[in-house]
């Protein structure tokens, strides 16, 4: 199996492993997430309806209100957060949430920075393993999809 | 847990705060800074000498345990720190049918605050109260709308600091050297000129949240500069421009100019950079941005609401004056959410008195967007504010009409809506 690697500078640093789940479309966890089910309820985003736990959620960034952060503390919480998120642009909204998760309940979900052509290299099912220093191992999709070339 | 801060500069009372040696909130919340930092891009912190919490909307026990574990851990704020709406109203509750345990937990969540010291102002208009900063104050805000009051009117500088962040503040006094704090960022970077926009329109108070939709639509990053307002608009008319600026997009600071405090003239709000060519806010665009804070198509109006941001208390008087010797007609629900300090005056006077005989309920301490206030089955909230306007669909689940205040009122009496579109030609 072809696995590629991406080195990203890690936002939140840490450990993590599932399957991508990817939109080009920014989301705002406030409003856009319920933290008690971990269910994009967003109804004009692409992934309206998707559930966050256990995948490494892959976005351009997050969006919207600064009480995102409150959501995604509440998400971990609640065991219904993504694994990991990766992100394109820096975003201190979902950073802080993830940090807070950290600090506050020992859980980790670690944010990663990656280039733009890096993240729209990361297809959908894909698996994901993200190591401490921002290093992402992107393995094919489980219907042995190869992961999309990437963006110019 | 990553102990990398090397990156950054601390001065030794910062150190002294991660070594816990104020207190151990004092490090949790200098600990959560130093993560974020980074991420806003600074190598420093600057010291503010004002806060104010969003973190009080009750949203799930994480956010609970967190300010309850600041406030055991012996956490007090270090600057004069004011509280933005709360979940509840701490003496209404009841009559307005909040849940027994979400009140609790809202009033759990509003006493660890109040307990590290904060003031129980509850509002989200605390740039109207005696809490406001002053031009140049280096301060630590959350409330979208308030921060992109106190920047862009008052000429005080903050970012927009979002739950948990804010109190982090609050405990050290600090605030990552990032953003609207540097001077460097608070320079314009698109310019829009009012062409052709009649000086009676812009005196009327529904300009203001219409253009300030109308920036925050347009631009996603960035300072907006204003040209070509003749009006002097007052207070609340900048407060409803900011609000409508910070809801539909991310606008943390704009300048008017000629109005607002950094912006005498062009070039100032440029600081001195040359600009090519403004883009034209004309009439026939505003008319397109005013329809989109409508999406209701039938007439029918069931909730009514005034007061986001919190209602001052002129906006109070005048509603008073609207609604005196009138009555709201029956099964429609009409708000005004305020402030207490506001709500303790209209009552002192006998205007609220004539506000509650139309039908009205004045809500404190919160408001119908953070709160689930507005009773099952509505379907259709009309609004003079572009806040609520905006938040109505996606939040409170009703369609929405946006009017002037006197259509509101008018709506509330008949249940249904006229809008005037004369004013807008």
């Amino acid at each position: 199996m072809a696995v590629m690697r991406i080195a990203g500078r890690p936002l939140v640093d840490g450990a993590a492993r599932g399957h991508a789940l990817v939109t080009d479309s920014p989301l705002s966890f406030w409003g856009g997430v319920d933290p008690h089910e971990g269910r994009i309820i967003d109804r004009r985003h692409p992934l309206h309806g998707a559930r966050l736990a256990g995948r490494v959620l892959v976005l351009p960034c997050g969006r919207g209100s600064c009480s995102a952060s409150g959501v995604l503390l509440e998400s971990i919480a609640n065991g219904t957060a993504p694994a990991g998120i990766v992100v394109s642009d820096v975003d201190p909204i979902l950073g802080l949430g993830a940090i807070l998760g950290d600090e506050l309940l020992g859980r980790i979900v670690p944010v990663i920075l990656v280039s733009e052509a890096d993240r729209a290299s990361i297809a959908t099912e894909s698996i994901v393993t993200i190591r401490p220093g921002g290093i992402l191992e992107v393995e094919h999709g489980p219907d042995g999809r190869a992961p999309e070339p990437c963006q110019p | 847990m990553i102990e990398v801060f090397e990156s950054l500069v601390l001065s030794e009372e910062e150190r002294g705060f991660l070594d816990g040696e104020a207190d151990d909130a004092t490090a949790l919340a200098m600990r959560i800074l130093a993560r974020m930092a980074p991420l806003y891009g600074a190598d420093r912190f600057i010291e503010v000498t004002r806060a104010h919490i969003d973190g009080i909307v009750y949203e799930g026990n994480a956010g609970l345990d967190f300010a309850e574990r600041l406030a055991e851990l012996g956490g007090q704020v270090r600057v004069p720190t004011s509280l933005n709406v709360m979940s509840m109203d701490r003496s209404n509750w009841r009559q307005l049918r909040q849940d027994p345990s979400y009140a609790a937990n809202a009033r759990r969540l509003g006493s660890a605050y109040v307990r590290m010291g904060a003031t129980p102002s509850f509002t989200c208009a605390p740039y109207q109260s005696e809490v406001a900063p002053v031009f140049g104050e280096q301060i630590a805000w959350s409330e979208s709308n308030a921060v992109a009051f106190a920047n862009s009117i008052i000429g005080a500088r903050t970012n927009r600091y979002g739950d948990y962040l804010d109190i982090s503040c609050a405990l050290t006094g600090r605030a990552p050297a990032a953003g609207l704090h540097l001077t460097e960022n608070r320079r314009g970077t698109h310019w829009f000129r009012l062409t052709g926009v009649p000086e009676s329109l812009q005196q009327r108070d529904e300009f203001y949240p219409v253009l300030g939709y109308l920036l925050g639509q347009t631009v996603t990053t960035g300072v907006p500069v204003v040209e070509g307002l003749d009006a002097a608009p007052s207070s609340d008319q900048l407060k409803a421009l900011a609000a409508a600026a910070a809801s539909s997009g991310a606008i943390g600071l704009f300048h008017i100019v000629g109005i607002t405090p950094e912006a005498p003239d062009l070039e100032a709000a440029f600081q001195g950079e040359t600009q090519a060519r403004p883009e034209l806010v004309t009439v026939e665009r505003l008319r397109t941005v005013r329809k989109m804070l409508t999406t209701s198509t039938s007439g029918e109006v069931d909730v009514v609401a005034f007061g986001s941001p919190h209602a001052s208390l002129a906006e109070c008087r005048e509603l008073a004056r609207l609604m005196e010797g009138r009555a709201a007609r029956e099964g429609v629900q009409v708000y005004v959410t305020t402030s207490r300090g506001v709500k303790e005056i209209l009552a002192r006077t006998g205007t609220l008195e004539t506000i509650e005989s139309f039908g009205t309920q004045v809500v404190a301490d919160t408001c119908i967007v953070v709160a689930p206030l507005v009773r099952a089955g509505a379907r259709v909230l009309m609004t003079n504010s572009g806040k609520y306007a905006h938040y109505g669909p996606g939040i409170i689940g009703v369609e929405s009409i946006f009017g002037s205040t006197e259509e509101c009122v008018e709506a509330a009496v008949t249940g249904r809506a006229e809008v005037d579109d004369s004013v807008w030609q």
